[in-house]
């Protein structure tokens, strides 16, 4: 197995239409919607799916059941504060705590490279139940499959999950109002810039870990106090301007968010300043935005704030009504700008 | 983070903005060399913030925007080959060149490797001595001493297999290009904060007496370009036309020193082209006879015939020389935007017309 | 050109001049630096950053020179104002 030596940005967007995959249809940006929206959605197109939403909810029998899928190809497979096991499977279960869902069980389907050490598989599976036990799920089927060497980066995992939405739970983009406050459960940036820390070419010591962890504990007690939440998205790649402007796009709103208020870090802040990045396009882990009627915000800011995975938690914007769906940031001294959707990732710059 | 948020203080900030309210009292443009410059401004949204009446006309300080494409296309041949390993500052990989990106390289299987420093680069070589380490070494004259310094390091050590893929271009001729344009409508210049940091501003100053024009060498944060900008209206406002320093924590009149001699050493002024404005005599930096061996166009000599033609929609020129503004521009936004940019200005995250795409273009009056 | 970054020398590795390099912490994030062109530079001292080498050491003293002007064309037009009132 090839140690991971060199980034695996996702490439940029010239065109709209392609005949091949590139590395940016799995950027979380435009051109991945692009590809939902021209090859996948069309051939698929169900309720279920049409939903569009973190998890699909089935109602069976009168219980609405959470299902997700999400897949892991994350390099390098160790990184600081987590790994590929740790993230496949708090990604999983924060997706179902997106739809309000409390997760059950897990699939989890490996696909190993041939010459993978048994010694890291080991290390990661021993990771994987660690982070099942935390979240309170089980494992509860499995598949694996061997590639030829040279055709698998060691190791790529696929986690299905099943949770339940508590009755009378409707968490969905098109539940956004205006006049919703939009809050962010801590500080930003953090799993990005860790993996960053440990890229060949442009690595630097610090003390920044990957913020993966599950949040879904934090949600269903905001759900029993109970808050009133409208929607639920978690930030992970594209960071939090890519969830707030799929969300913008999805209901024709406006989401103005206030610069001052937006939490970061001081390590992380700088470890930006120094590859050129913007915090909010930085991929989390274990942040989430919400969107609440603003008289519930300093309920939900209380529980957040008592919660291991909620101590940083700030109201970071509103939401506003709009001709055109927009993301923008005031700015501390009184400009606004657009935050806009990137076509691909975020790449170092020194200009 | 020190030395950095301080020159973000918002109450600062409105206190110069009311100091150049007063100043401006009839139609001034100044335009500010530094793409980093351009990406404040329009990050900090600086110019909604500034009386109507002055305008900031953005300058062709970014090499990623300026990088001819005929450069680009010698740099997708060599990165295409097996042999090489192809380093860039990210900045480069997503400017389009005739047909290809970086970035498509890399897709097809190239080994294109983004670095933060040219010394990563040299650290490939010697771990790989079987392959080819190219660095695509472009920028001004801020990036030169790095740039120098790998080629000089790998000189003291022989290494076989290391060369760079140069397209240094300079300021000043730069800027003398603009101001001795017949349609150049330039005031007054914020000069590059850190090309002065490395070069010093003496060359500035006939420039200044030339042409008439005040230059405030400038730094990168909202208060540094909003004293910059009170200091060039000053200067206008008492009839002078001098060189002044705003950027002192970092600028010295001489520069420095240990950078412009390695910088000597290695390299001699040519004549650059530069994208979208054509050939400027003396602009630009190449590799001195006897480090021409690090000279990715002599080891690798059959890119040097490659030459290529720009997409005759963009009007990048008239945007970097600051006669048009990127909306003036029949295709922008249109058939130009960043997901498909017709030229550099827009591939850039400095690039005049990409800052002006994503931060401004909802707005209606720019 | 110019992502310059500020950040504090915390050591220094000092075996050739061309060679000389340096640990530089920028808020808790540390990288090796070429300090090649910073041969006056010290542990503790400032510098600005860029693709990898530090360019030139802060000059503390200049750093409060933004906030000095202002104070200074702050006094000026304070004091054309109170000119410009002055009876006759």
């Amino acid at each position: 197995m090839e140690t991971p030596s060199e980034l695996a940005f996702s490439c940029p967007v010239k065109k709209n239409q392609y005949d091949h995959v590139l590395l940016a249809h799995g950027g979380g940006g435009t051109l991945m919607q692009n590809l939902i929206a021209s090859v996948f959605l069309p051939a698929f197109s169900n309720p279920l799916l049409n939903q569009q939403h973190d998890a699909a909810v089935i109602d069976l029998g009168g219980t609405q059941v959470a299902f997700t899928t999400d897949s892991y190809v994350v390099q390098p497979l160790f990184f600081p504060g987590g790994d590929i096991g740790s993230l496949a499977v708090h990604g999983t279960v924060n997706d179902l705590a997106m739809s309000g869902a409390k997760p059950l069980a897990l699939s989890l389907g490996l696909i190993l490279e041939e010459g993978f050490p048994i010694a890291e598989l080991k290390r990661i599976t021993a990771s994987i139940q660690a982070a099942a036990s935390r979240c309170g799920v089980v494992i509860a089927t499995g598949d694996t499959k061997v590639v030829n060497k040279g055709k698998g980066d060691g190791v790529y995992i696929n986690t299905s999950g099943i949770g339940i939405v508590p009755e009378g739970v409707l968490i969905h983009p098109r539940q956004v109002q205006p006049g919703d406050v939009v809050l962010v459960n801590g500080d930003i940036g953090r799993h990005g810039m860790a993996i960053m820390a440990v890229r060949e070419g442009l690595e630097f010591e610090s003390a920044i870990e990957s913020d993966s962890a599950p949040v879904s504990d934090l949600v269903g007690q905001l759900l029993a106090a109970p808050v009133a939440i409208h929607c639920l998205r978690d930030c992970t790649r594209g960071g939090v301007a890519a969830s707030l402007n799929e969300i913008a796009a999805s209901r024709r709103l406006q989401i103005e968010l206030m610069e001052e208020s937006i939490p970061v870090r001081p390590d992380v802040e700088a470890a930006c300043e120094i590859l050129g990045f913007d915090p909010l396009y930085v991929a989390n882990e274990g942040r989430f935005v919400a969107f609440l009627p603003e008289k519930e915000a300093d309920k939900a800011l209380a529980i957040l704030h008592a919660h291991p995975q909620g101590q940083g938690a700030r109201v970071i914007g509103v939401v506003r009504d709009a001709s055109q769906p927009l993301v923008t940031m005031q700015s501390a001294l009184g400009s606004t700008r657009i935050l806009d959707q990137l076509s691909g990732e975020q790449l170092p710059r020194i200009c | 983070m020190k030395f950095l948020s301080e020159y973000r203080d918002p109450a600062a900030a409105k206190a110069y903005l009311a100091h150049i309210q007063a100043l401006v009292k009839r139609p001034v443009q100044v335009m500010e060399i530094c793409g980093g410059q351009t990406h404040a401004i329009v990050k900090h949204g600086l110019d909604q913030l500034l009386p109507p009446d002055l305008s900031l006309i953005h300058g062709p300080g970014c090499p990623v925007c300026v990088t001819p494409i005929a450069l680009i296309d010698k740099a997708v041949a060599i990165a295409s080959r097996p042999d090489v390993i192809f380093c860039s500052f990210g900045d480069m990989l997503r400017v389009p060149g005739t047909k290809d990106d970086l970035f498509a390289v890399k897709a097809r299987g190239g080994d294109v490797r983004i670095v933060y420093s040219p010394l990563d680069a040299l650290k490939l070589a010697r771990a790989h001595p079987e392959r080819q380490v190219v660095f695509f070494a472009v920028g001004f004259e801020t990036t030169a001493p790095p740039n120098a310094m790998s080629v000089y390091q790998a000189a003291k050590e022989n290494l076989q297999n290391y060369c760079i893929l140069t397209a240094h271009v300079l300021v000043p001729p730069a800027m003398k290009a603009i101001l001795s344009s017949p349609a150049n409508q330039v005031q007054g210049f914020l000069a590059a904060g850190h090309v002065c940091a490395v070069m010093g501003y003496e060359e500035y100053i006939p420039i200044a007496e030339t042409y008439r024009v005040p230059i405030v060498v400038t730094g990168f944060e909202p208060l540094d370009i909003l004293q910059g900008l009170t200091m060039v209206l000053r200067q206008l406002e008492s009839g002078r036309a001098e060189v002044e320093n705003q950027y002192a924590r970092v600028v010295r009149r001489e520069g420095n020193p240990a950078a412009q001699q390695i910088i000597r050493e290695v390299f001699e002024p040519t004549h650059r082209q530069w994208r979208g404005i054509g050939e400027i005599p003396h602009s630009g930096y190449r590799l001195r006879a006897r480090f021409a061996a690090f000279d990715a166009e002599t080891r690798f000599a059959e890119v040097s015939t490659i030459e290529a033609q720009e997409d005759p929609a963009c009007i990048s020129g008239d945007i970097l020389r600051g006669i048009k503004k990127p909306h003036e521009c029949a295709a922008f936004g249109i058939r130009c935007t960043p997901e498909h940019p017709l030229g550099a200005p827009m591939v850039s995250s400095e690039g005049a017309c990409a800052a002006y795409y994503r931060y401004r273009r909802h707005t209606p009056s720019v | 050109m110019c992502l310059g970054v500020p950040g504090k020398i915390v050591s220094v590795v000092d075996e050739d001049p061309f060679y000389r390099m340096g640990k530089v912490d920028f808020s808790g994030v540390r990288k090796e630096i070429s300090l090649a062109y910073v041969p006056e530079a010290q542990v503790g001292d400032y510098v600005i950053v860029h693709a990898g080498f530090a360019l030139n050491v802060i000059d503390e003293d200049e750093a409060c020179q933004v906030f000095e002007y202002l104070k200074e064309i702050g006094e000026i037009e304070e004091q054309l104002r109170r000119s410009d009132e002055v009876p006759e």
